[in-house]
Parts: structure tokens; C-alpha cells; sequence
């Protein structure tokens, strides 16, 4: 640790504010939170600051999802804040969901005073215990002296390498103690070093072999939006002219809307993103890490010789499933970036006779039309909505969603041209991440559009969040695909499970748009394909701008995701709508 | 296949519960692990035996470098190691036994630290495979109590695991 300061040293100060001080010597813009006993001190520190907004949620799930949205959408570090016992425990599905996208966030919990630790004392909970597989690190601050150094600690190693969630706790008593604020300037730890640039001779070889391919495949993800390299793909990709896929969490990574784009991969992947992953000869995988969801069965993706290049910045997310040929161990960013120079200066261009051979395939497997559905039904397709979502915004939505059939659907047919516009829980697969993220990113981007996707299980997991949005006025629009079944169950249990529908019936819901006006917000109800259009215009017209509406969408019951890539299959033996 | 891992970590709290916890949560096999303090307070030496296949020893030292408290990571396997364990092992000694037992421990050059009336007490120290070797050698019903160490490891010659 660097002892040079940023500050002076000051008077003494109590804990409490040296929190305070760190949080606004880091810029921290928002706060999400929800006070209790062991972190009173902190609130009445909050009390006389302005540098920091502090948002109340109804729940510290919320409170940490929310935080991991405005990381998300902006790519700052998100903040939470809860108290110690039920407060922390309430934010760890939030956390779980946040390292499993690998989102920066520091979570400050509360915890009981510390001479009161290990006497099983009111709301004392073992936080760094529980939260210790899925964080990042994590930290338990037991000298005052410590709490400066720790959160700078702990927004250097959240932000860094390959990001991730980091908790704080910090006993009641060192918020009430006092002594000197003194920030140090910069971190040094001898045993957190995350690599940066990739290493020059693979690159080459990377290079090298990209320019021999006859069926290349550009597979990206999650990390390519992360490490803020989309420009730097957008280059490469069109300087080789090779076809594209996103993961989920890719999405935006590179323009849906261009004809290099096949669309997303996986088990609910395009035909043709997930034929042509199955019978490229060069796959160039670029911060995505071949999970269970988008190889399908690994045996049966190895049936195909194919070379693999594979960029993280995680080396242990490299050949964890799939043994790869050229590692490359750096900051997305930066490896494209001298890869784009090893190009701009190579005399030998991709085969351009292989590669109009290998689109002329590509194009026959898009003439599948694999996304097409019933636009004629009498009764609302999802997926129809999804899609005059996309033109009602221009395209330029944040879009959050849940899980399940919807986040599939609005993975599918809401075009992200941006990056960090698509905000949804992909590793952990959260339910009740919808409305918390929405928040997070209309607070992150008070004049943008921002949408939740969801379906009317998930938005039961945090609906009192409408209450939030209330006092805080964020004017979120909710479109609600309204199936009356847990659709992703209902689907599998059809599909697998003999139409056994056990448990996925959604029985006494809520008038979601007396619930929406009893929080003082706009409802509406949809029940025709012929009003979705016009009710998507009203709610994102001038006059609603202002106000969150609720779009209750009764859309049809028995709608199913495709292509769907069955568990145990391989990627390219999907089930086609058409084939039903 | 058997590896030894050594590795370097920041001496503080709950750090040998992060390695551990690691181990279980990606159901990586753990046959000993042995930690203390080294001459530097702040560092903690940890040697850990485990099998699996290189995928999984690959993905094992990947793991256990990500861990934000860890410093540095050796596949001893890698090159040539000294391997030691310290087995203190309670046999009968009555009778005829008292010879019997005084002479196996003679030719494992163990050491007897503790004589009862009915009992020896026997210091062994060795490579794993020679500890076994040691209880494989004795009669089932002779061994009142055991206790192991886990292996600890050091590189040979110029191999030094150090900051």
C-alpha cells in the first residue's frame, strides 16, 4: 500500500465518515441501500453528505442488483449497502448473481460489534463465511485504521483483472471509533498481479492462423462488453469479413443489426450461429467461456476438428471445457487492438474464395428462418412484442429482463446494436433481477428509454420494488409477458416430462395494473395483437415519459422457446418451431 | 495422477479456508493439506496433495492463483522434489512384541519417543509411500493410533518457492 496521500491528514474522524470519505474519494455516484442496527453510524454519516445519492430499496436483494445494473450500464463499480444477519444474507443472491457476470461491485455490510462476534449476537451473521464462494474476495475490517486501505482494496481488486463482486463487513464499534481519514493513492498487492496485455507471440500465431481459415467464427461474450472492446471487435470483424455470434451476456458486443451478425448462440441460438459453431475450422473465442449453455453436449462438439484461439483475461476460464490450441491471456481490449495492428500490417488477406463458400453455407442455414413464429395468431405472440419493443425505442432501449422464456425472447428479437444496453442475470440466472436492474440503469441514465422484460413469476421475486421506483421517481417501463405458467418450466415439462405441468401454473395473480396505480404508477392492460403496437408507442411517448408504466401483456400460454438445444444434445441438433 | 502443490499465501485470517473451501466447491480431491507460517510472519506455506487428471491439476493451479491471498503456486510434479511426513504411530508392546516392534522400527529408522507399559510410541518421518509402507509392514492388530502430518514439499537444489 502506497502511504502518499490524496488528502492532508485531518482532524479525527469517526469511522463512519472515513466510509464516507472513500466512497466519495472513489466518485461514487449512488449508493443502494437499507439501514439497520450495525450500520446506523454509517446512515447518520449519510445523513449530512451530499456527495452520494443513497437509493432506499424494499429489499437488499434489490439493493445489490440494482448496484449491479448501474455497474452494468455504466461500467463503474456499483455500491451497496446493508446491515449485518438478515440484511447481509438478503443481498447474497444478488452477489452470487454479480460473480457469476463477473459485475464490479463493492457490498458494505454491516456486521455486530466486534467484541459481540462469535456469540451468536442479534443479526450476527459469519458474512465473509457465506459469501466467501462467491465473491471475488472478501474482507473483514477490525481496526479503523484498516477501513481507508480496505476499500481501496476492495474497488481496485473489484474493477481489475476479471471483475467481480467484493464485500466489506464492518463491525458497528470501528464505525464509531475515530482516527485520521488518510486515502492511500494507489494499491499494491504482492499477491493480486491481474495480467493486461496478451502475450505478442500468440497473437502472431492467432493471426496467423485467422488468415489460413476457410470457416472462421467469431464466438464472443460477455467479456467483450465488460472490457469495453466492442470498437475494437467492430474493427476486426469487418476488416476479416467473418461471421459473428454473441453469448447472452455478449449481446451488444457487436451491432445485431449487421449482416456479419448471426444472431446469439447456444441453447437458444440462431440455427445458424450454433451450425456454424459446430463446423467452423478456426473458432476465435473472445472473452466467453464455452459454458454448459452454449456448447450443449462437449463430446459431441468435439465430433468436428476445429482450431481454437480463445481470449480472456481470466487464464482459469481458459480450457476449463474445452481444451483450446492458442491461449491468450490479456485484457480483451488491448489483444484485439494489436491484433487489429498485426492485421493492418499483414500483406496475406483472409480467403476470400473460402470465405464466400463458408457465407454461401451460412446463408442457406439462415434460410431456416429459424425465428419465425405465428404473426397472424389471434392471441398475443411474446415474441411479437419483443419486437415492436425494439421499434417502438428505435433500438436504443436499455433492456433488463428476468429468466426464462421472456429473457430468451428478448434475447432473441430485441436487435442490441449497443453494448451494456442488455442487462440480465446469464450465469446465476436470478429471478427478480428485472425491476432491481431496470432502476439501477434509469438511475444510471435518467433520459434514457430503459425497459424490463419479464414474465409475471420473476416480477413477483422483487414487485415491492414499485415501490421504490415511486420515491425516487423512475419512470421504468415494465412490459409483462403474461403467460399465466412459469414458461421456461412449463416448456421443459412439456418437452421432457410427459406435459406433467407440475407447479409452473401461475394461479391468483395480482390486477397487475391496480397493483401498478395502487404504487401511484400507469397500468395496462394488453389483451390484443392489434393494440401492443399502440400501447408500446403511449408508454414510451412524451407524455409518459415521466411516469413508470406497467404493460400487463396476456400473451399466448402454450408459446415455446426456439431453436432449443435439449440438454445432453449437441449444438447443432436443435428443435426447429418448424419441425413441430 | 498425484501432485503435490506448494504455494505461497498472505498469513491472515480465514486465508486456509479460502483454499479449502475452493477444493470442496469444485469438487477437486484433497488427500492432505498442511499449512504454517514460514521465517517471513506474513507469509503462510501450504502444501496440498491431490490427484486428478493435467486438466484438472491445470485448472487446480489456475484456481488457486486467482485466489486474491495467495502469492505464489508450485507444482512440485513439475521438477524434482524432496517429499516428507511425520507419522506418530501407538503399537502394542506386550511380550514378545516389545522386540518385534523395537526391531521395525530399527529397520524403518524410526524413532521410539514414548515407552508405557503396553505401548510404544513410534516417530516416523518419510515420504507418504513410506509411512504406508511402515503400517503395511505391521500386523492390522498391533496399531492402537496413528497420526499423520500430510506431506510437506521443497523443491530440489535450485528449485526455492519463494518472494
Amino acid at each position: 500500500m502506497d502511504d502518499a496521500t490524496t488528502n492532508a491528514p485531518t482532524a479525527e474522524i469517526t469511522g463512519a465518515e472515513i466510509l464516507i470519505r472513500c466512497l466519495q474519494e472513489e466518485n461514487v455516484k449512488f449508493v443502494f441501500g437499507y439501514p439497520g442496527g450495525a450500520v446506523l453510524n454509517i446512515y447518520d454519516a449519510i445523513f449530512s453528505q451530499d456527495h452520494f445519492k443513497h437509493v432506499l430499496v424494499r429489499h437488499e436483494q434489490a439493493a445489490v442488483h440494482a448496484a449491479d445494473a448501474y455497474s452494468r450500464a455504466t461500467g463503474s463499480v456499483g455500491v451497496a449497502l446493508v446491515t449485518s444477519g438478515p440484511g447481509a444474507t438478503n443481498a447474497v443472491t444478488g452477489i452470487a448473481t454479480a460473480y457469476m457476470d463477473s459485475i464490479p461491485l463493492v457490498v458494505i455490510s454491516g456486521q455486530v460489534p466486534t467484541p459481540a462476534i462469535g456469540m451468536d449476537a442479534f443479526q450476527e451473521v459469519d458474512m465473509v463465511g457465506i459469501t466467501r464462494p462467491c465473491v471475488k474476495h472478501n474482507f473483514l475490517v477490525k481496526d479503523i485504521r484498516d477501513i481507508a486501505s480496505t476499500i481501496k482494496k476492495a474497488f481496485y481488486i473489484a474493477s481489475t483483472g476479471r471483475p467481480g463482486p467484493v464485500v466489506v463487513d464492518i463491525p458497528k464499534d470501528i464505525t464509531a471509533e475515530k482516527a485520521e481519514f488518510i486515502y492511500p493513492k494507489s494499491v499494491e498487492m504482492r499477491s493480486y498481479n491481474p495480467v493486461l496485455k496478451g502475450h505478442t507471440g500468440q497473437i502472431k500465431k492467432a493471426v496467423n492462423l485467422i488468415l489460413g481459415a476457410k470457416r472462421p467464427m467469431l464466438y464472443t461474450g460477455g467479456g467483450v462488453v465488460l472490457g469495453d472492446a466492442a470498437a475494437e471487435l467492430a474493427k476486426l470483424t469487418r476488416k476479416l469479413g467473418f461471421p459473428i455470434t454473441n453469448t447472452l451476456m455478449g449481446l451488444g458486443g457487436y451491432p445485431a443489426t449487421d449482416s456479419q451478425h448471426l444472431g446469439m448462440l447456444g441453447m437458444h441460438g440462431t440455427y445458424e450461429a450454433n451450425m456454424a459453431m459446430q463446423d467452423c475450422d478456426v473458432l476465435i473465442a473472445i472473452g466467453a467461456r464455452f459454458d454448459d449453455r452454449v456448447i450443449g453436449n462437449p463430446d459431441h462438439f468435439f465430433n468436428k476438428n476445429r482450431t481454437i484461439i480463445h481470449i480472456d483475461v481470466d487464464p482459469s476460464s481458459i480450457s476449463k471445457r474445452v481444451k483450446v490450441d492458442v491461449p491468450i491471456v490479456g485484457h480483451v481490449q488491448s489483444v484485439l487492438a494489436e491484433m487489429n495492428e498485426l492485421l493492418d500490417a499483414e500483406k496475406t488477406k483472409p480467403d476470400a474464395n473460402a470465405l464466400k463458400a463458408w457465407w454461401a453455407q451460412i446463408d442457406a442455414w439462415r434460410g431456416r428462418n429459424c425465428l419465425g413464429y405465428d404473426r397472424n395468431s389471434a392471441i398475443i405472440k411474446p415474441q411479437y412484442v419483443v419486437e415492436k419493443l425494439w421499434e417502438a425505442t428505435k433500438g436504443d432501449a436499455f433492456v433488463t429482463s428476468d429468466v426464462g422464456q421472456h429473457q430468451m425472447w428478448a434475447a432473441q428479437y430485441y436487435k442490441f446494436d449497443k453494448p451494456r444496453r442488455w442487462l440480465n442475470s446469464g450465469g446465476l440466472g436470478t429471478m427478480g433481477v428485472g425491476l432491481p436492474y431496470a432502476m439501477g440503469a434509469q438511475l444510471a441514465f435518467p433520459d434514457a428509454q430503459v425497459a424490463c422484460i419479464t414474465g409475471e413469476g420473476s416480477i413477483q421475486m422483487n414487485i415491492q420494488e414499485l415501490s421504490t421506483c415511486k420515491q425516487f421517481h423512475i419512470p421504468i417501463k415494465i412490459i409483462l409477458l403474461n403467460n399465466r405458467y412459469l414458461g421456461m418450466v412449463r416448456q421443459w415439462q412439456e418437452f421432457f416430462y410427459g406435459n406433467r405441468y407440475s407447479e409452473s401454473y401461475m394461479d391468483s395473480l395480482p390486477d397487475f395494473v391496480k397493483l401498478a396505480e395502487s404504487y401511484g404508477h400507469v397500468g395496462m392492460n394488453i389483451e390484443n395483437p392489434a393494440d401492443v403496437e399502440g400501447a408500446l408507442k403511449e408508454a414510451f411517448s412524451p407524455q409518459l415519459k415521466e411516469r413508470l408504466v406497467f404493460m400487463n401483456f396476456l400473451t399466448d400460454q402454450k408459446e415455446n422457446v426456439f431453436p432449443m438445444v435439449p440438454n445432453g444434445k449437441g449444438l447443432s441438433e436443435m428443435i426447429l418451431a418448424e419441425e413441430l | 495422477m498425484k501432485h503435490i502443490i506448494s504455494l505461497l499465501m498472505e498469513n491472515e485470517a480465514g486465508a486456509l479456508s479460502r483454499v479449502a473451501g475452493l477444493f470442496s466447491a469444485r469438487a477437486y480431491n484433497i488427500e492432505s493439506l498442511t499449512v504454517a507460517p514460514t521465517e517471513d510472519a506474513t507469509l503462510s506455506r501450504m502444501t496440498i496433495v491431490t490427484s486428478g487428471s493435467d486438466e484438472v491439476i491445470e485448472q487446480i493451479i489456475k484456481q488457486l492463483n486467482k485466489l486474491v491471498d495467495v502469492v505464489k503456486v508450485l507444482d512440485l510434479n513439475d521438477g524434482r522434489y524432496i517429499e516428507r511426513e511425520l507419522m506418530l504411530v501407538k503399537v502394542k508392546a506386550t511380550g514378545a512384541l516389545r522386540e518385534e516392534m523395537k526391531r521395525m522400527c530399527d529397520i524403518f529408522r524410526g524413532r521410539i519417543i514414548d515407552v508405557a507399559d503396553g505401548s510404544y510410541t513410534i516417530e516416523l518421518t518419510g515420504a507418504g509411500t513410506k509411512l504406508d509402507a511402515f503400517l503395511e509392514a505391521l500386523d492390522k492388530s498391533v496399531i492402537l493410533e496413528t497420526v499423520r502430518t500430510g506431506a510437506s514439499g521443497i523443491g530440489r537444489g535450485d528449485r526455492i518457492l519463494k518472494i
